[in-house]
């Protein structure tokens, strides 16, 4: 790439996260639209951005070529990609055109906490996770050659001549020999990070319908995004539950649906055996999220889970976050019962309630936004 | 130039190709100025597309815009770029350096081809040369008033005079009286003779009324009163080349100014290139043709080049390629000449076999052809040269859009529609004619624009955006008379960034 255009690349890129930001809410709710490209890259479509001129609008009519009789449509229609072909044509679909985005989740993690302001999180426990990073930083008596140290070389052949006594002021003539090579080498350095693990649960009964499971997947992708950016490792667990809960990897946990009752204290349950077997609250930052449509079995059984919050969940977690998905059917208890037991200004525990893909973007910021 | 810091002349085999081509090309009658090839990797070409051929631009999104798709498009094998050439003197042409021998000597010819029509079109004889030099030292502006005044305010400016440069005159290079710059300076003298009002000299008072009927005192006042008028309105006649205008008449500052001058500047070195998409393709296509087939081709590479050929000539149903329709149409008038299938003799003869076999062996088609290369643009050159016979060969037909089906659909094949329809839509290349008529309509300083309604509707959305990079400029509403779906209408873009319509 020549400098100019690395430059004005970087603007164009600069001018895209503005779009995106600007229409945060709209790119929040459709995250479905991205494509995935390798582990960490998505590609977002978007509107071609343009300079406005005065065009014709479309649906003019023109010369086209080919066979076919008076009435015929004209063949390629529905693929605005295509150039009309005709030069009085050109450009006159530009508008039509979409944009590819490429953008790296961290870039996406960074635009959506500017936008949405979230605070960074302030990790808790010891930095257990290891990662080792190898500078080169150091010197060593052996190496290839394309790293030989020039100047270190000569330093230690000059002070090998001058301790021999072979060196001359008079005809200073420094002769490295193999002994006196020195070359760059590396050193590692060990970096202690956090390890951070979130702990997805879902409610799989019959009450929780596909828009709302498509709103969870959305908000988990986000969440799962922004916590990535603040954490080196990042782990997630899924537990999906009706009356009984399990474990399930991510590609089941999205798909699941069963059609018997609720009883959200058996996936606290689980959370907590998952969190006591592999997670030490002292080494791990640990983010439970639990969505549901807020209908429970019964009133005995959400007390089993406030109790469970409280004597034991809310001790080993971060933050605790419960997302009520508004469905048609779910009443929407169990939102208000933890509302009245936590209130709204709780530390320990954010809640939020989706009523529907708009209040998306209002649930992600409810539970990011604390920094926890 | 070397763009990368690598050296990109030619390796020793491929200059010496070079010279072949080019002594081919001399020997064809092609007369171009001296043409520097540079070989270059794919993602220089790519950068160079995106800066539309020129290495050096001014800072600008856009072509970081272009880049991404460019480069995406070759990383996904949708498309490349073969040859890129730019109209200076001495002309650059770049080859891409992964490309085969076969396709190189192809794109050489080609090449010969574009420069030949660059340095002898009519059209180009105005475009500045040195458009190299003219694109540095733009950037070296821009960039420089980026600093004064910062990059979000210079590039937003940018944005505004882009979104005008399509309003500007294509006559304007060729009229030499627009060209001389300051306004007519008015004669104290003429002024004061003008109050008389032809009156003759008369010193007895008697004969004044023959000497100076009344009735016709009044109807040289009258004249004198409308021609006083006329020079009254702003701008004087109705004013194609909007970028101009408010260049001169816009509360803009210095800066932008000389913005707006740049890229009005920069607008009209483009022009020609637009003016003769269809001549200046099919000009190159037929001489890399010519001289691959007759004489530059090794029999080893015959399959690619008919390979590659064919799939810049391909038409695909419905669309109409305009490397192919120039390729033939100059095949077409070279075959008509060379058998004198032209005139009124020819016209007149109603016998189809006659006509079909006619042959008066006159092998004027060479010379026509370069004629018609010096001489038109995409305009005369289809209005003067398609034939029904083409338009029949070729399977032409024009198309409407159905408003009940949603689709375009064929009308006919009829000759005279047929050129209407490509004649329309290469009229002011594709855009709409728009001009100023008034820079103080109801004398409330605002700008009246008028679009010249030939057929097309505008697009109001993008009418919309456009009008208000001129209200950001003008600083007062801006109006435009147009016709939509048949009716006169008259759309305002208001102080309170409003967009009203009356009728």
């Amino acid at each position: 790439m020549i400098g100019g255009v690395k430059r004005d690349h970087a603007r164009f890129r600069q001018i895209i996260r503005g779009k995106i930001k600007q229409d945060l809410k709209k790119y929040i709710q459709h995250s479905e639209m991205f494509g995935r490209k390798g582990k960490d890259v998505v590609s977002i479509p978007m509107p071609q951005i343009d300079i406005p001129r005065f065009r014709f609008g479309s649906n003019q009519g023109g010369v086209g070529q080919g066979e076919g009789e008076a009435g015929d449509p004209v063949p390629g229609q529905g693929n605005p990609g295509d150039e009309p072909g005709e030069g009085q044509q050109a450009g006159q679909n530009a508008g039509e055109h979409g944009l590819e985005v490429e953008f790296t989740l961290e870039e996406l993690a960074e635009i959506l906490g500017e936008e949405l302001e979230l605070p960074k999180i302030e990790p808790r426990g010891q930095k257990t996770l290891k990662s080792k990073v190898d500078r080169y930083t150091s010197i060593s008596a052996e190496g290839p050659n394309s790293l030989r140290h020039f100047k270190r070389t000569f330093k230690e052949a000059l002070k090998r001549q001058i301790a021999s006594g072979l060196y001359d002021p008079d005809n200073p003539m420094i002769l490295p020999i193999k002994k006196d090579m020195r070359y760059r080498s590396w050193k590692s350095d060990v970096k202690h990070e956090n390890a951070a693990v979130i702990i997805y649960m879902m409610d799989v009964s019959g009450s929780m319908g596909d828009e709302q499971k498509e709103i969870v997947r959305t908000e988990t992708f986000w969440i799962n995004t922004w916590l990535k950016s603040q954490y080196k490792g990042v782990e997630a667990r899924y537990i999906i539950h009706d009356a009984t809960a399990k474990e399930v990897d991510e590609e089941t946990f999205f798909r699941t649906r069963e059609s018997g009752g609720t009883l959200i204290s058996s996936a606290y349950k689980l959370c907590e055996s998952i969190i006591n077997a592999d997670y030490p609250p002292s080494d791990w930052n640990i983010y439970p999220f639990h969505f549901s449509d807020g209908d429970n079995w019964s009133t005995e059984d959400t007390k089993v889970c406030i109790d469970l919050m409280k004597n034991s969940l809310l001790s080993k977690v971060n933050v605790f976050c419960y997302g009520q998905v508004d469905s048609r059917y779910g009443s929407g208890q169990f939102y208000k019962d933890l509302l009245e037991v936590f209130g709204p200004e709780a530390e320990e525990v954010i809640l939020s309630r989706i009523e529907n893909k708009d209040g998306i973007l209002q649930s992600i910021k409810d539970f990011l936004g604390k920094g926890k | 130039m070397g763009a990368s810091g690598q050296s990109t002349a030619l390796p020793p085999e491929l200059a010496k190709l070079q010279e072949e081509i080019r002594a081919y090309a001399e020997k064809s009658g092609l007369d171009f100025f001296e043409t520097i090839f540079e070989m270059v990797p794919s993602d220089t070409i790519n950068s160079l597309a995106a800066q539309e051929g020129f290495p050096v631009r001014y800072p600008h999104w856009r072509f970081g815009m272009n880049y991404d798709q460019y480069s995406k498009g070759y990383e996904w094998g949708l498309q490349k770029i073969y040859e890129m050439v730019i109209n200076t003197k001495p002309a650059y042409a770049y080859l891409m350096s992964s490309n085969s021998h076969v396709d190189q000597k192809t794109v050489m010819a080609h090449v010969y081809g574009h420069v030949d029509f660059f340095k002898n079109n009519y059209w180009f004889s105005k475009t500045n040369r040195k458009m190299l030099d003219s694109m540095a030292n733009h950037a070296v502006r821009v960039r420089r008033y980026m600093d004064t005044h910062g990059q979000d305010e210079v590039e937003n400016f940018i944005d505004l005079c882009l979104s005008l440069d399509n309003l500007i005159d294509p006559h304007m290079p060729f009229n030499t009286a627009a060209n001389k710059t300051g306004a007519k300076e008015s004669d104290p003298e003429v002024e004061v003779k003008a109050q008389e009002v032809g009156r003759l000299k008369n010193d007895r008072g008697y004969m004044e009324k023959f000497i100076n009927p009344p009735e016709f005192i009044e109807a040289q006042k009258k004249k004198m009163a409308s021609n006083a008028k006329q020079e009254q309105k702003f701008p004087n006649h109705p004013e194609r080349d909007v970028m101009h205008f408010l260049m001169e008449n816009a509360p803009i500052q210095d800066w932008q100014q000389d913005v707006l001058r740049m890229i009005r500047e920069e607008a009209y070195y483009f022009l020609p290139q637009m003016q003769t998409k269809i001549m200046n393709e099919g000009w190159a296509s037929y001489w890399h043709s010519e001289i691959m087939t007759k004489k530059a081709l090794r029999d080893n590479e015959i399959i690619d080049f008919a390979d590659h050929h064919a799939g810049v000539m391909a038409m695909q149903p419905g669309k109409v390629n305009p490397y192919k329709v120039g390729i033939e149409l100059f095949r077409d008038i070279e075959d008509r000449w060379n058998r004198g299938r032209f005139g009124k003799e020819y016209e007149d003869c109603t016998d189809l076999k006659e006509r079909q076999h006619w042959d008066k062996k006159l092998g004027l088609g060479r010379k026509k052809i370069f004629e018609v290369r010096k001489v038109c643009n995409d305009v005369t050159f289809i209005d003067q040269y398609l034939t029904p016979e083409f338009v029949d060969r070729f399977k032409l037909y024009t198309y409407e859009y159905n408003k009940r089906t949603g689709q375009h659909e064929i009308v006919d094949r009829n000759f005279k529609n047929v050129k209407e329809r490509i004649l329309s839509g290469l009229t002011n290349q594709g855009q709409p004619t728009i001009s100023i008529v008034d820079g103080n309509f109801e004398n409330r300083g605002e700008i009246l624009l008028s679009h010249k309604h030939l057929g097309g509707d505008l697009d109001m959305k993008y009418a919309r955006e456009t009008m208000r990079s001129i209200f950001i400029m003008w600083t007062r509403p801006v109006h435009i008379e147009t016709e939509l779906e048949g009716r006169k209408r008259l759309f305002t873009y208001n102080q309170n960034h409003e967009f009203v319509a009356k009728d």
